[in-house]
């Protein structure tokens, strides 16, 4: 394994790289103009959420890349995302569906890591959290507004959240990274969320009248990179074409 | 070689000249960005904090500053990023809150939304979007004159 807060960084900037390039896929073509606005709003703060945490990830790795060496020339099994935000955007309620169930876990994680003992994990905390707070709230109405919907956007909403939660289980399970920054104090137990999240959750599905599947089973190997799904390789396919034709290209 | 260093104050009223790239009726020390500046030596650091991390002003802002300072014939200039704390709107001069109302953006408000329309000046106003043509804007509607108006969103 390499350096663990070098692993750690790179996987809190691909989350917001990975969810930001996918959410950014929606540019143009939401369902409304309202909505289009505010995905590309969500996408760019998660781009530049990533600007941050992969150019902290280059700096603590001192081999000469930077942000965007991170996330223009390495290979798919080379990231370190959940498995969640590598998932397809589906219809707009799934997108929406998946970015619930980020930020519900994002805001809690990031308010935790703003008291970590390295100064720039904090400071990179404190700034993201206070845009994720604007995500949170967003999706939080939005989920409630379409799984209390009509019936076609009810069971849209159920079809999304039985389609995503296998996903869910990955963002609190801890491995030798997590312990050796918790050992630190640099971050938290990520198990130590669960029941905030579950009860976060838990209160907006009862009020979106959806029903929480009953088997936790959870897909992983997102953060890990040990088996990322199918999708990723794609995605990248596209949000790195340019820099692999065209290496260095600046405008 | 003798240098003639400008005076903080004086920096800091050359900056209060700076437009912001996107709303350029309010400065950048009236948006409140610029958290400070010292002479290092024969080198001007300025440090500038971002308004949202994406924010894609940020770039043209720091251009704009370095710009200006070249122009009033300061060399040395170096741009600092300073994260925390966290940029929050409350840094927004009394000055800057009125140029954005009369520029037609709602001023900021810890309630969580404008006073009042910025055009008619009406309290009936509604929400129809958290999110609006910049980060930092939320989209609002006039109940009574039934004009959208961009809010400069709490932070």
């Amino acid at each position: 394994m390499s350096d663990p807060l070098f692993e750690y960084l790179c996987r809190m900037g691909d989350n917001t790289l990975v969810l930001g390039h996918r959410v950014s896929e929606w540019c143009g073509v939401a369902p409304v103009l309202e909505e289009d606005i505010a995905l590309a709003n969500t996408a760019l703060d998660l781009i530049g959420q990533t600007q941050l945490w992969l150019g902290l990830a280059a700096e603590v790795e001192d081999a000469g890349r930077d942000a965007d060496a991170l996330a223009f020339r390495r290979d798919v099994w080379d990231f370190r995302n959940l498995l969640l935000v590598e998932q397809p955007n589906g219809d707009f309620g799934r997108t929406m569906m998946r970015q619930f169930l980020f930020d519900a876990w994002h805001l809690p994680y990031l308010t935790a890591l703003m008291d970590s003992k390295d100064a720039r994990i904090a400071a990179i905390a404190e700034k993201s959290a206070k845009e994720v707070t604007y995500h949170l709230e967003r999706s939080t109405d939005t989920v409630i507004g379409l799984g209390d919907g009509t019936e076609e956007s009810h069971n849209r909403m159920q079809a999304a959240l039985d389609r995503l939660w296998p996903y869910v289980g990955e963002m609190f399970v801890g491995d030798a990274v997590d312990s050796s920054l918790q050992e630190r104090g640099l971050a938290p137990d990520p198990a130590s969320l669960r029941p905030g999240y579950d009860e976060l959750v838990g209160d907006v599905f009862t009020a979106a009248t959806l029903k929480r599947p009953e088997d936790d089973f959870a897909h992983k190997g997102g953060k890990t990179g040990a088996r990322h799904s199918e999708h990723l390789g794609h995605m990248l396919t596209q949000m790195q074409w340019l820099q692999r034709a065209y290496p260095d290209a600046t405008w | 070689m003798v240098i003639e260093r400008p005076s903080i104050d004086t920096v800091w009223g050359w900056l209060s000249e700076v437009p912001d790239p996107e709303i350029p009726v309010i400065s950048l020390t009236d948006l409140g960005i610029v958290r400070d500046v010292a002479w290092a030596g024969d080198t001007l650091e300025v440090t500038v904090t971002p308004t949202y991390s994406g924010c894609p002003a940020t770039t043209i802002i720091n251009l704009d500053i370095e710009t200006a300072l070249r122009e009033r014939g300061v060399e040395n200039i170096r741009l600092k990023r300073q994260l925390s704390p966290a940029w929050t709107t409350d840094w927004l001069t009394a000055e800057g809150r009125e140029k954005l109302e009369r520029y037609g953006i709602a001023p900021p408000r810890p309630a969580g939304g404008p006073e009042h329309c910025p055009l008619c000046k009406s309290p009936d106003v509604e929400r129809i979007s958290q999110f609006g043509s910049t980060p930092c804007k939320a989209q609002w509607r006039c109940r009574a004159c039934l004009e959208p108006f961009d809010y400069f969103k709490c932070i």
